[in-house]
């Protein structure tokens, strides 16, 4: 573990590249999620058809494989992230990132996507006819009656879906952003006689991200729960 | 010399797999198809050595790389493992008496950057040759010697790029393994190394053009230029020098002095130079004259 | 067409409307579509030698055998582990002993919060490492040990929502504890449990592919060879996933049925991840 405490600024800059990329494909993830579920339980047949399949695409495929479509095959259709190129201290944020952060969006929407389902599917019937009743169309429904209280409903399983999201940063590792991971396997290939404590360490930085947020997650659902 | 040595012959990939195993090994001119067996070669070592017990039980573990083509590379339906590397370990098996060709004695464990030291120190191989570099950090934990291959990192880039050394690349990124040595010389050199899963990955993306450049050992830049000819290119002084050893276990002290003389052995009598040719020649790599051995460490 | 709460049953206006938005989505669909398909062929991914592998009968052998069949292996080892350790971590979790307790919820949220690519490494380095195929046990070593705590989470919502009355009455008649669980209680979480423990199996299968990371065998490992030999990456990227996808939706489809056969129409049983408070407690 020396060799952590000898390097802690390197250590610290990869969990900051991790959380980097948790915060923006968490919002993402969110965002897209969010719109995915509209084409889902919308009213027109061809998108709730396009939304289904494209959740069952990319559930059922590993990780790894929609990681490397973006950094291999994506390169081929003119989507490139080079027009990515933020530099914040000494933090850079390039295509790589940019491709790590497509990757982990599109898979985490699809998640995102069937809690936020799951959720729509809790509220109550009357919240939704009410709502058409006093003439609402199908986007009133969803933006003001039906989704907010989905999220409040799908708290729970969209926490879990974030969190997996954390854990699976990881797997950036090994498509160029220097994250905890990476930082990890140069620790121990400059250390080699230091690696329990090295792997100790930087669980223990996941274990601590994974806790703030699930306790986030917990004081929420207690605060809104209350409000019900 | 300790011993007598079959004269060893080194051959085209193709007729490797003709080869018969140890019965007739022996004769001196049979053409050359294959890396010599050695007979009766348990006879030769000492008792209580390692390389008697390896030679007695006729099964040895070799850890080589898989993705690197010119130096350890296996194709999905390949039974062995093509490469210098290869090479140069097939010379140390046959010396034990074992015939490398025969996949039930021999086993070629796949090793990567992250457990070559692991797996020497636990026993599940009983040599490395990985493109393993020479370092004082490994020497610590592991047993290294040779150098059998010298080398030192250098860039591949675009064929129309203006790179010139790896100064024009200040502030940029540069691709090569995540979590190896390269990485830690490209941030060294004021570039910023960006680490992919393995070489071919980046590759793709200096072809791609994400990034300006990648950098690792020059010999393993070269078969990727050969393969991209006119896409990418080779430049720049190599800013490292990389001493490619063979590992063993500090348990096994005696098998330096064994893979040195084998390793004498090869330079002398030419079958080190025509394992390079038929590996790394293809690439355009100039047989270099053999590396000076580093002494073994006083048992 | 099927009517949904959140909509009005459109009128004939709406239909028209609906109509012309199904065509405009239709047609940006299949213009995405062709684009994507045209850059492909532009780039030369279609070409036959870039497929032809996947029709020799030499290669089929190895993408089915070495690759496909050792990633159900691994699978299928790590979630019948799975299901042992957490049946022992969930019944640990539910004692009244607060010495069982406690280590067995300091086990589940330590494996539960760790990535699995680094518990994966982890594992290789000190636990399957000196065994032959240890890269095959680390996959599975590592699996097991998240899949596992997930499925002691899923084990206690599972429990818990068993109607509360059936314990009572259970403890009511004089059974005791242990058979209050294991007559009453778990026969009937297991039903509640099942899709759970199926989807899981996905999970760990999916999984199965990060062991590239630590040379194990499988599909992934097989991905990796073909395209370095072929140089065919894309062909070869949708030949793996597809055969993934493919196992996971016949898991999906199981996972419906147990759904129906054993649960009935009620909801599936949902579990967080970590920090599991009120979880799975299903009204």
């Amino acid at each position: 573990m020396e060799a952590v405490f000898d390097n802690v600024d390197a250590y610290l800059k990869a969990f900051g590249y991790t959380l980097a990329l948790f915060l923006v494909s968490g919002v993402l993830s969110m965002v897209l999620g969010t719109f995915l579920v509209a084409l889902r339980v919308g009213p027109i047949a061809v998108l709730r058809w396009a939304g289904a399949t494209y959740v069952t695409l990319v559930r059922n495929t590993p990780l790894v494989i929609v990681f490397a479509f973006f950094s291999f095959a994506a390169p081929t259709l003119g989507i490139r992230f080079t027009w990515l190129d933020v530099h914040i201290d000494d933090y850079d944020f390039t295509a790589l990132f940019g491709a790590a952060v497509a990757s982990l969006t599109l898979y985490t929407s699809s998640f995102v996507c069937e809690a936020l389902r799951a959720g729509v599917n809790a509220v109550p019937l009357g919240q939704a006819e009410a709502a058409r009743a006093i003439g609402l169309p199908f986007s009133g429904v969803m933006s003001q009656v039906v989704l907010p209280q989905a999220l409040r409903a799908s708290l729970p399983p969209l926490a879990s879906v974030q969190i997996a999201l954390i854990k699976n940063t990881s797997v950036a590792a090994v498509f160029g952003v220097a994250e905890a991971t990476a930082q990890m396997r140069g620790f121990t290939n400059d250390f080699s006689s230091q690696r329990l404590g090295i792997f100790v360490a930087f669980a223990i930085g996941y274990i601590v991200i994974v806790e703030v947020v699930s306790l986030l997650s917990a004081s929420l659902e207690r605060r809104w729960r209350a409000a019900t | 010399m300790r011993f007598i040595r079959a004269k060893a012959v080194v051959a085209g990939l193709g007729l490797a797999l003709s080869m018969a195993a140890c019965g007739d090994a022996g004769d001196d001119d049979d053409g050359g198809s294959d890396v010599e067996v050695k007979e009766n070669a348990a006879d030769e070592f000492d008792d209580g050595t390692r390389m008697k017990e390896l030679a007695e039980a006729g099964k040895v573990t070799v850890g080589v790389k898989y993705d690197q083509p010119g130096l350890g590379f296996k194709g999905a339906t390949d039974d062995i493992p093509s490469g210098f590397d290869v090479e140069v370990a097939k010379l140390l098996v046959a010396d034990l008496g074992i015939d490398p060709e025969d996949t039930s004695a021999v086993t070629y464990q796949e090793t990567i950057s992250d457990n070559r030291e692991p797996f020497l120190q636990q026993g599940k191989v009983d040599l490395v040759l990985a493109s393993y570099s020479i370092t004082d950090d490994r020497r610590k934990v592991v047993g290294q010697t040779g150098p059998y291959f010298l080398t030192g990192q250098q860039l591949l880039v675009p064929a129309d790029s203006d790179v010139e050394s790896i100064a024009d690349l200040a502030g940029q990124e540069v691709c090569s393994v995540t979590g190896s040595t390269s990485i830690d010389r490209i941030n060294e050199q004021g570039a910023k190394g960006v680490g992919f899963d393995s070489y071919s990955e980046c590759v793709q993306k200096v072809l791609d053009g994400t990034v300006p450049a990648m950098s690792t050992d020059g010999s393993i830049l070269a078969g990727y230029a050969a393969q991209n000819e006119g896409q990418l290119k080779v430049v720049g002084e190599e800013f490292s020098e990389e001493r490619i050893g063979v590992g063993y276990s500090l348990d096994h002290p005696e098998m330096c002095e064994w893979i040195n003389d084998v390793l004498e052995e090869s330079f002398e009598d030419g079958s080190w130079a025509d394992a390079f040719e038929k590996t790394l020649g293809p690439s355009g790599i100039e047989t270099p004259d053999p590396p000076e051995l580093d002494a073994c460490p006083a048992a | 067409m099927r009517t949904s709460v959140l909509f009005d049953a459109p009128g004939p206006r709406t239909v028209r409307r609906h109509r012309l938005y199904s065509l405009v989505a239709l047609v940006a669909l299949l213009g995405v579509l062709a684009f994507v398909v045209k850059r492909f062929y532009d780039a030369g991914q279609f070409e036959g030698d870039k497929w032809e592998v996947f029709v020799t009968p030499d290669y089929v052998r190895v993408i089915l055998v070495d690759g496909l069949l050792n990633t159900l292996k691994m699978a299928a080892v790590a979630i019948v582990g799975a299901t042992v350790l957490g049946a022992a971590l969930g019944v640990a979790k539910l004692s009244d002993h607060a010495v069982v307790r406690w280590p067995a919820w300091l086990v589940v949220e330590f494996f539960r919060a760790v990535p699995v690519l680094l518990l994966m490494v982890f594992t290789w380095y000190f636990i399957g490492i000196n065994r032959d195929g240890g890269s095959f046990w680390a996959v599975v070593i590592a699996l097991t040990l998240y899949n596992g705590s997930v499925l002691a989470e899923v084990l206690r919502a599972g429990v818990n929502a068993v109607p509360k009355g059936q314990g009572e009455a259970a403890y009511a008649i004089g059974m005791r504890k242990a058979q209050v669980m294991n007559i009453v209680l778990l026969p009937q979480a297991v039903k509640i449990m099942l899709p759970a423990i199926i989807s899981q199996c996905i999970v760990a299968l999916k999984d199965t592919a990060l062991g590239q990371y630590v040379v194990a065998p499988g599909l992934t490992r097989i991905y990796k060879e073909i395209y370095l030999e072929f140089n065919n990456r894309v062909p070869t990227m949708i030949v793996i996933a597809s055969l993934y996808i493919i196992v996971n939706l016949l898991l999906t489809a199981l996972a419906t049925w147990a759904q129906k056969r054993f649960v009935g129409e009620k909801k599936p049983l949902e579990v967080s991840l970590v920090g599991n408070l009120e979880g799975g407690r299903n009204a």
